[in-house]
């Protein structure tokens, strides 16, 4: 068994990507990982906080590190902005001592510090290299042979560099659909970005961005998509009606949480996984791999 | 808050800001900006901004939709041939602006980033559906209308959680405490 702490983030917790906490924890207990979230947690504070105040959006991440330093275990998140927002905080911490000095002087207002100990992981980072690809292969219970995915990075997983996978040509996503026995497709937006911070503001801008990744998962042959942040599958699952309206497209590719590409692979239920939570239909696809 | 100004140049006011440094290290070679997948919706291009800001045209800079624009993809931060940290100048820029209120009318990115924020201050989580209503009634509560299928699939398919998650009061209490600090201390710079 190997221990991890867990942060799931709002929109993995209870927000609209609950099906990726509930299907990161479920595949976590058949590789023998346990996830334990982390008590008290606080909102990262994503792209928008740091973008209106830095200082505090450190403070949000530092607070996190520190609950977390007290457990002594690496602490792992499924959401790729969690994960920028608390190595972003690592790095500063690190580089600018007046960041630093700001930093400990807040925490202290709440009673807390943090002495740089905690690593911040994906949970892709855990299955790929902590578990490994060949352990993964000999959890399958379901032959998905020839289904066609679409292994979406996004950007935040792969940039800026903090060590996972190469920043424009990752590969451990595609290896790790290629273990579960289907067949990654040539993807070449698979690091591009889905323009999840400003759909809510600039819809159009976004859209065009989303439109520009189904174009290519599609036009390779991918019958779905699978991602790695709940920002990304939010947005390319709930927004691919709006997508079709405004370009007279006709796309209807489902958009999986990689761990839910997992959990089926590995036999596990429908209900257990919350399929049903996809707003573009996974059954259909699904039907083929008995 | 009132800002500490102790530069007297626009670039040296930017150099002092923690990830602002590379302003100097820029050679005008056009890399961020030929990767910025949003460059086109921009008033000035990445690149341009940084000339802007060594021209010391801060007013201009700051009242830009430029860095709004900016998804925080990195993807110029990863090719800069400088080692410029782009995206966290535009961070920073967009910290300035918002702090002295000269956020560029011209995109609602501002307003979003702000109830955002503002939601995650006082509930120490994020609340989708709570913050989507407050940004929709400081900008526009009939383009609510338009985001009304989308939510409705959201909603049909489990995923619009009225109920926010809550810290536990004395958690509330301490984050509270460590905002209000960092607050107190007035930016990074």
């Amino acid at each position: 068994m190997k221990y991890y702490t867990y942060f799931p983030g709002c929109s993995s917790s209870e927000g609209g990507a609950k099906a990726y906490g509930r299907s990161a924890q479920i595949v976590s207990q058949v590789l023998d990982v346990e996830l334990v979230e982390l008590d008290d947690w606080n909102c990262c504070g994503s792209t928008p906080y740091s973008s209106v105040d830095e200082l505090s959006s450190f403070c949000l991440s530092a607070r996190n590190l520190s609950l977390a330093e007290k457990r002594g275990f690496d602490l792992v998140t499924p959401c790729s902005s969690c994960y920028v927002m608390l190595n972003r905080t690592k790095s500063y911490l690190k580089e600018y001592p007046k960041v630093k000095a700001n930093v400990e002087e807040a925490l202290a207002a709440g009673g807390l510090q943090y002495n740089g100990t905690v690593k911040a992981r994906h949970l892709l980072d855990i299955f790929v290299n902590d578990i490994d690809y060949d352990i993964i292969r000999t959890k399958i219970e379901r032959n998905l042979k020839g289904l066609k995915v679409a292994s979406y990075y996004g950007c935040q997983i792969v940039r800026p560099r903090f060590g996972l996978d190469h920043p424009e040509y990752p590969e451990s996503l595609d290896k790790l659909v290629a273990s579960l026995g289907s067949d990654p497709v040539p993807f070449p937006l698979k690091s591009r970005c889905c323009g999840g911070s400003i759909i809510i503001s600039d819809e159009d801008v976004a859209l065009d961005l989303i439109k520009k990744l189904l174009d290519s998962a599609v036009s390779n042959g991918a019958e779905c998509l699978v991602t790695v942040c709940p920002l990304c599958q939010t947005n390319l699952d709930a927004y691919q009606s709006s997508v079709n309206k405004k370009f007279k497209t006709s796309f209807n590719i489902p958009i999986l949480f990689f761990t839910q590409l997992m959990g089926i692979a590995f036999g596990l239920s429908d209900d257990d996984l919350l399929l049903k939570t996809c707003i573009v239909p996974v059954e259909r696809v699904l039907a083929k791999y008995p | 808050m009132e800002k500490k100004r102790r530069a007297n140049t626009f670039v040296e006011e930017i150099s002092d800001i923690p990830g602002g440094e590379g302003v100097r290290l820029c050679i005008q070679c056009g890399t961020c900006t030929a990767s910025c997948p949003n460059a086109d919706r921009m008033e000035h291009t990445p690149a341009q901004l940084i000339a802007m800001v060594r021209a010391d045209m801060r007013n201009e800079v700051l009242s830009s939709n430029a860095m709004w624009y900016c998804l925080s993809c990195y993807l110029c931060t990863v090719r800069c041939p400088r080692g410029i940290k782009q995206t966290d100048l535009m961070h920073a820029l967009e910290c300035l602006a918002s702090r002295e209120h000269l956020s560029s009318g011209r995109t609602r990115t501002p307003t979003l980033y702000r109830s955002f924020s503002d939601f995650v201050y006082s509930l120490g989580s994020l609340s989708e559906v709570g913050f989507m209503a407050w940004f929709y009634m400081l900008t526009n509560p009939l383009r609510a209308l338009r985001m009304l299928p989308v939510a409705l699939a959201l909603l049909r398919h489990g995923r619009l959680s009225i109920k926010a998650r809550r810290l536990t009061p004395e958690g509330t209490k301490q984050l509270e405490a460590i905002l209000d600090k960092a607050e107190s201390l007035g930016g990074v710079s």
